[in-house]
């Protein structure tokens, strides 16, 4: 079985992100980017089907700038063994995305596609469903727990309501929840390793994909400010505001 | 064009936040339209078609649908589409899982989680876990959208008299079956949806520690949350985890104890509309968003926090 995980270059989920002076966009200029977190667990969760010996091999793929191939690499260093960089500028929306996605599977003909439930930067929880509706595949989404049985997938989703259980058929995509595993870190020499690990380049153009926008950006703005709190000096003090001022208890 | 809104239900009843992209929905245009696809649902289509902005129900039926597959709804609602302008769910675990699939089959770019409609092309939405907020125009000339419940007023439940019409089914997507469904049965409520929640932090220092936010849940009827910091350190299941890579909650009323306020953290609670916390270190970031700082050592404060509810006879249930 062949794995095909998507990983997305994101701003680090520990930076306090700064909208751009001209309401243009966010400020990605000298900050810390890394995987998106719960595309770790995507890669996290292949590298295991493969150690257990239910895959034979592991492919990341990326879609973004020259520099996203650092992503792809980092996705090597924790055991993937090849990547695939599709090289593109400036917004990709997901439905791009999961288009060119779909000509990488047409290519690399993977039974299962993982990747994050959600990028931590647009936040739009799209592509992995958007892309099993291009396949026509079954489709996983939040999965907090896989299982493989006899060319099924047994999958327990994260729901609002608690957990669903669900069974799909190979081939599948699945989009993991930071719930499924504990990601590993790289270590020096598997670092090290992972750099004579082939990264194929190729550019959206080659893979006839029109990823043009259809939606327009007319602004960002950063959220409205709080006002100013106080500072209470007791519990009895903090009571009474709660009550009589907030009326919230 | 009229609008399409799909209803989240569980066969007898409406799952309440239909009720909320309904009122989204009467921003785009007058003409609501609802579908509600599942399995022996006539109660709930009923009730359906006594909301408030609906004009008319689209009820359709079959055993695949008891259990809300993506894969069988969306070609349903795809069959539909040519009708509307617009196709509006909830930005709920249901809606998240079917729209993307719709808009693909439509070849629409989604517009996802919109907090705000600006004019019926053009919307808000949080970017970065509400650290940033896009407008954002779609050019495409059908609109998948999905709505943020807590950003919309509920609707009335009734004064509505929609007329409900059937529809067919699609065929089966024989691909993927629904196994079983685990609902978390708690006296408490859903931490995504609670009036109250009280988190703990690091501050916490043990898992058996966490009884005591678990005793200030108890007295407010709150949800428990907690850093990302307090799962790490596993004093707590990761299922309650308040942060950017965790839930995103907007209580009445949001109680931070012994969380220093990370920025990960910040970003899934700072929309609370009132935010307490209590931190013995004046200097933590959580202070900057808290309506109400308490600067105490959390183990003295909580157990006064306690004793003072006790004298109030007055929590809302």
């Amino acid at each position: 079985m062949k794995i095909l995980v998507a990983v997305k270059r994101v701003i680090d989920y520990n930076v306090q992100i700064r909208v751009k002076e001209d309401n243009s966009g966010v400020v990605t200029d000298n900050v810390k980017m890394s995987t998106n977190p719960p595309d770790d667990n995507a890669i996290e969760e292949a590298v295991k089907i493969k150690e257990a010996g239910k895959a034979t091999e592991v492919v990341a793929v990326s879609i973004g700038e020259e520099k996203a191939q650092e992503t792809v690499r980092k996705a090597l260093a924790v055991g993937a063994d090849r990547g695939i960089l599709v090289k593109t500028e400036g917004v990709v929306e997901p439905l791009s995305v999961s288009k060119l996605l779909q000509k990488i599977v047409e290519k690399e003909k993977p039974d299962l596609v993982f990747m994050g439930k959600q990028a931590i930067d647009d936040d739009c929880n799209q592509t992995g469903q958007m892309l099993s509706a291009l396949l026509n595949w079954p489709q996983a989404t939040f999965a907090s727990k896989i299982e493989i049985k006899d060319g099924k997938l047994e999958v327990t989703r994260e729901i609002d309501e608690g957990l669903e259980t669900i069974e799909i058929n190979v081939p599948a995509i699945v989009t993991c929840d930071l719930r499924l595993n504990e990601p590993r870190y790289a270590s020096l020499p598997n670092i090290m390793k992972a750099k004579k690990k082939p990264i194929e380049q190729l550019n959206a153009s080659d893979l006839g994909v029109d990823i043009s926008p259809r939606i327009e950006q007319i602004k960002v703005e950063e959220p409205p400010k709080r006002k100013a709190g106080i500072k209470v000096s007791s519990v009895s003090e903090l009571v009474q505001k709660l009550k009589n001022e907030a009326k919230v208890i | 064009m009229s609008v399409l809104l799909i209803a989240e239900h569980n066969n007898k009843e409406l799952r309440p936040f239909t009720l909320n992209a309904a009122t989204a929905a009467s921003q785009l245009d007058n003409d609501v339209h609802a579908v509600i696809i599942g399995h022996k649902c006539e109660e709930a289509a009923k009730a359906l078609s006594k909301l408030e902005f609906v004009k008319k129900v689209i009820q359709i039926e079959a055993s695949y649908y008891e259990n809300f597959v993506a894969e069988n709804f969306a070609p349903v609602i795809v069959k539909l589409a040519d009708n509307y302008s617009h196709i509006i769910s909830s930005a709920n675990t249901f809606g998240k899982n079917l729209m993307p699939r719709i808009a693909a089959a439509l070849d629409t770019s989604q517009i996802s989680d919109i907090t705000k409609v600006i004019a019926p092309d053009t919307f808000l939405r949080p970017i970065y876990a509400g650290n940033a907020f896009a407008t954002v125009k779609s050019k495409d000339t059908k609109k998948c959208v999905t709505i943020r419940p807590t950003s919309f007023d509920a609707c009335e439940s009734s004064g509505g008299s929609a007329p409900i019409e059937k529809a067919e089914a699609s065929e089966e997507f024989s691909k993927t079956k629904f196994v079983k469904r685990e609902e978390v049965k708690s006296d408490r409520p859903e931490l995504g949806t609670a009036r109250v929640v009280v988190s703990g932090g690091r501050g916490m220092q043990s898992g058996d520690n966490f009884k005591l936010i678990t005793s200030l849940a108890d007295k407010l009827n709150a949800a428990i949350g907690a850093s990302r910091a307090a799962v790490d350190a596993g004093y707590i299941s990761n299922d309650h985890q308040v942060g950017q890579t965790g839930k995103v909650v907007v209580p009445d009323l949001y109680i931070a104890v012994g969380i220093s306020g990370a920025i990960q953290h910040l970003a899934g609670m700072k929309e609370s509309k009132v935010i307490v916390a209590i931190n013995k270190d004046g200097e933590a970031p959580i202070f900057s968003v808290a309506d109400y700082g308490l600067e105490a050592d959390l183990f003295e404060a909580v157990p006064q926090f306690l004793e003072e509810l006790n004298k109030l006879n007055t929590i809302q249930k």
